[in-house]
């Protein structure tokens, strides 16, 4: 809304935008084109304060990273399988003289000869793996606190999306470097596709341009990895925070919450600056991690030769449980009407990971079915307070941590010095039991907890402790004093405007007694 | 909405938002004339559109032309796209309708409460931590600034003197595409070719950098060597036998001046119509290019072939900023 009489001097006018000087003026040229006004609620949005909900800022923050860091990577690697010669002064003496492809090569000079370049790769790679990880246990926090009952199904499909497309996307960045790890790994994935039934061998064609492994899949790779995936990992990550925005963020119980309020810190400018200050800590984790925790020491494995394999060769830890699955699974290929289904490798790769999605996907409709629960939830439930739901969860990543830890079933025995089959027996064995023992013994353990949640949001009360004479020492409840049980203050809506804020509070002095028994402290 | 603000259609009919019509009313009914005839029209479109896409996956079948592909896709689109448009336009309300717009600006009383927010919420926060705040910025700052060296220094070596220089040295033959050295017999006068320092012929820097135009033109110098063809004084044995060479880099932006024309003895650069004065040392005589290409002196060895007497005496192709 324009003012009615125009100012004439530059005072007037100052005076005419408001009581804020430049930060008025600067309100008022945009609220006249966008309205921006009326963003006050987003900066007033109250984010309730919990450590678990930070989770997903990792996912985000290691996102921003990837970004980050992938766009400096792209500037030196070159996605192409023809084939080069290592010159003869490259730093890394055991390569010079070797006919690599370009995608290789440019990898490992990346690393070795551009500046700051293996830092970026290592912190890429480590990113991935704290954005896939972050998810996941983004994702257990979510289902373990029931976050993503009514309203929030959509934000749970989409963050179930975002986790199968970061895997994806991770397989498809440790496969561009073409090195002998990746690389037996790309064959491995072609296998799986070849023992789809019916469309297994044209996937396979179709993928890889031809027979494995052709020329054509590295350059394919690299744009479903820096253009296409990434697209729709930033579109969905969009809906992702605008579903947060607009439904509000969940609470745990606690004093004066309920269905209908959310209780913590503004947005701006509490969570903005501590949000903040999460993207750094994040930033430098990663940062640390690539300075001192090697990742994917590529020029170690030497380039991809399908004629060549390494011992001990594993994916990256979010591909673990179906290589696990794929060591345990006994061979029980069907072969009949002149048709071969490999079910050794369709059933662990392509039907086992499509259930364990499909279940976490529709987890939500799965548990309404049986609650038949179909109220709007936004305060959280504590894992204990639903024990059928933790017990399963329980046993679901156990089950899922068993066959991560199947996946180094050759790494166990020759550590353990006991034979392979030892382990594979035991480890086929845990992938059935472990589950089935750990849902009733998480369930039970949930009942015995509950017992010992009575008194959630309320204060300890004090115990005065006396010594007798006798050197006896005795427990008595001390008296109520002014202020217990009202250790947290209550909520306030924001305000707009805060009076007297810029003037000290007024601190009691040193010493100077606040109530009986209680003494200031300066701060 | 207000009642008695009505605005009036162009017919003096009353202008209606969606929720005041109801299905009599005039804005509710189509504009084709005849509705049945358009629908029969539509439909027809929608028929052809699905017989050209069901084209296209027989023409792909069967390998055919690549531009049946895009026949049958551009038509069955293009039907699919008018029998859309026609449909909206004619068989669906034809309206018109009114909504009014909202005030975008916020009242006073909504800036301040923002400005307050902004202000007394976040500014004071900073100003009564006035350290804070100047050491954090301190820390911005200098990650901003450092992070500017692995995503610029990293990028490529610093350009040094290379700019300045290219591969043509005292005694480099001149060497044709194929390689061939230059005899002195090889052009008539009016003849004109592109020639590269000896065994850099297929090289990018000798082909971006080194490429010079090697013309010959009538002697004109015939007091201390009559032979030579002299563009400019201090130049007295720069064109042996008529022979001159310059630079082929434009000075304006760096294209190949290729074309040499005979009868007015101009190379002209096609990018922008630049034109030199090969006689007068290749003087730019039109366009934009600020400055004369750089001429190569030349010299003849006892077989006859062409050889370079110097290197050029400036850097050669568009200015930058280090060129002196």
């Amino acid at each position: 809304m324009s003012t009615t009489t125009t100012p004439r001097t530059k005072r007037q006018a100052k005076e005419a935008a408001g009581p804020y000087g430049n930060v008025s003026r600067a309100v008022n040229e945009l609220d006249d084109r966008l309205g921006v006004a009326k963003a006050r609620t987003f900066l007033d949005k109250i984010f309730p304060d919990h450590w678990s909900f930070m989770l997903g800022e990792i996912a985000l923050y290691s996102f921003v990273i990837l970004l980050l860091t992938g766009v400096f990577l792209t500037l030196y690697f070159v996605p192409s399988q023809s084939s080069v010669r290592i010159p003869m002064d490259f730093p890394y003496a055991p390569l010079r003289g070797q006919r690599v492809s370009e995608a290789f090569y440019s990898t490992v000079n990346m690393s070795f000869n551009v500046r700051c370049g293996l830092l970026m790769r290592q912190m890429h790679h480590w990113a991935c793996d704290i954005f896939v990880g972050s998810i996941v246990v983004h994702m257990a926090r979510v289902y373990f606190t029931g976050a993503f009952r009514k309203p929030r199904e959509t934000n749970w499909l989409i963050g179930s999306t975002l986790l199968i497309l970061a895997i994806t996307n991770g397989f498809l960045g440790y496969s561009l470097p073409d090195d002998l790890v990746s690389g037996t790994g790309l064959r491995i994935a072609d296998s799986i596709m070849l023992s789809v039934p019916l469309v297994g061998s044209y996937l396979s064609f179709f993928v890889f341009g031809g027979n494995f492994p052709g020329t054509a899949v590295i350059p394919r790779f690299f744009v479903l990895h820096v253009l296409l995936i990434p697209g729709i990992i930033i579109g969905l990550v969009s809906a992702h925070l605008f579903l947060l925005v607009r439904q509000k963020h969940t609470q745990f119980p606690g004093k004066g919450r309920t269905e209908k309020n959310v209780v913590g810190t503004p947005m701006f400018p509490v969570f903005i600056a501590k949000t903040q200050g999460f993207l750094f800590i994040t930033l430098g984790v990663t940062a640390l991690l690539g300075a001192f925790a090697e990742i994917n020491p590529i020029w170690q494995f030497g380039p991809y030769d399908a004629a060549k394999i390494s011992y001990a060769v594993q994916p990256d830890w979010y591909m673990g449980f179906l290589d696990g699955l794929l060591r345990i699974f006994p061979p029980i290929e069907f072969a009949s009407f002149g048709h071969t289904i490999p079910l050794e490798v369709f059933i662990p790769a392509v039907v086992f990971p499509g259930i364990v999605f499909n279940i976490a996907m529709a987890w939500p409709w799965i548990e309404r079915k049986f609650t038949k629960d179909n109220e709007m939830h936004n305060l959280l439930d504590r894992p204990r307070d639903v024990p059928h739901r933790t017990a399963f969860g329980v046993a679901f990543f156990s089950l899922l941590a068993i066959l991560f830890i199947a996946s180094s079933t050759d790494v166990l025995a020759n550590f353990f010095h006991v034979s392979l089959n030892t382990v594979l027996w035991a480890m086929r064995i845990l992938t059935i039991l472990v589950p089935i023992v750990t849902y009733p013994v998480t369930y039970f353990l949930c009942i015995e907890m509950q017992e010992g949640g009575r008194l959630i949001g309320k204060r300890k009360t004090a115990n005065i402790v006396h010594r007798t004479t006798e050197g006896e020492y005795i427990a008595e409840p001390a008296a109520v004093r002014p202020g217990d049980g009202h250790h947290e203050l209550d909520a306030l809506p924001v305000p707009s405007f805060i009076e007297g804020i810029d003037e000290e509070l007024e601190a009691p002095h040193e010493g100077e007694l606040v109530e009986p028994g209680v003494r200031a402290v300066t701060r | 909405m207000t009642t008695e603000n009505h605005d009036h259609a162009h017919d003096g009919s009353e202008l209606l938002s969606l929720d005041q019509v109801t299905a009599s009313s005039p804005q509710m009914q189509p504009l084709a004339r005849d509705p049945k005839t358009m629908e029969t029209k539509i439909s027809a479109l929608f028929v052809l559109s699905t017989l050209c896409f069901v084209g296209f996956g027989v023409a792909y079948w069967q390998d055919a032309n690549f531009w049946l592909y895009g026949a049958l896709l551009g038509t069955g689109m293009s039907f699919v796209g008018v029998g859309l448009v026609a449909w909206g336009k004619y068989l669906m309300p034809r309206g018109p309708f009114v909504e009014e717009r909202h005030e975008l600006a916020s009242t006073p009383e909504e800036r301040n409460a923002f400005a307050a927010a902004l202000v007394e919420r976040g500014g004071v926060t900073i100003k009564r931590r006035k350290v804070l705040g100047t050491l954090l910025g301190a820390s911005m700052g200098a990650v901003g600034v450092v992070s500017l060296f692995p995503l610029l220094r990293s990028l490529g070596p610093l350009p040094g003197d290379t700019l300045q220089k290219t591969d043509w040295k005292k005694g480099t033959y001149l060497v044709g595409s194929n390689g061939r050295r230059v005899h002195i017999g090889t052009m008539t006068v009016g003849g004109s070719m592109t020639v590269f320092p000896e065994g850099l012929q297929d090289t990018d820097n000798g082909q971006a950098v080194d490429q010079t135009m090697l013309i010959r033109l009538e002697p004109n110098y015939p007091e201390s060597n009559p032979a030579n063809f002299k563009t400019k004084t201090g130049r007295e044995n720069w064109g042996p036998s008529g022979y001159v060479a310059y630079s082929k880099l434009c000075t304006h932006l760096g294209c190949p001046v290729g074309l040499y024309e005979q009868q007015l003895e101009l190379l002209v650069c096609p990018c922008h119509q630049s034109m030199f004065n090969v006689r007068e040392a290749a003087q730019p005589i039109f366009g934009p290019a600020p400055r004369p290409l750089p001429q190569l002196p030349l010299a003849v060895d006892a077989n006859g072939f062409l050889f370079a007497a110097d290197g050029y005496t400036e850097a050669v192709g568009p200015g930058f900023w280090e060129r002196s």
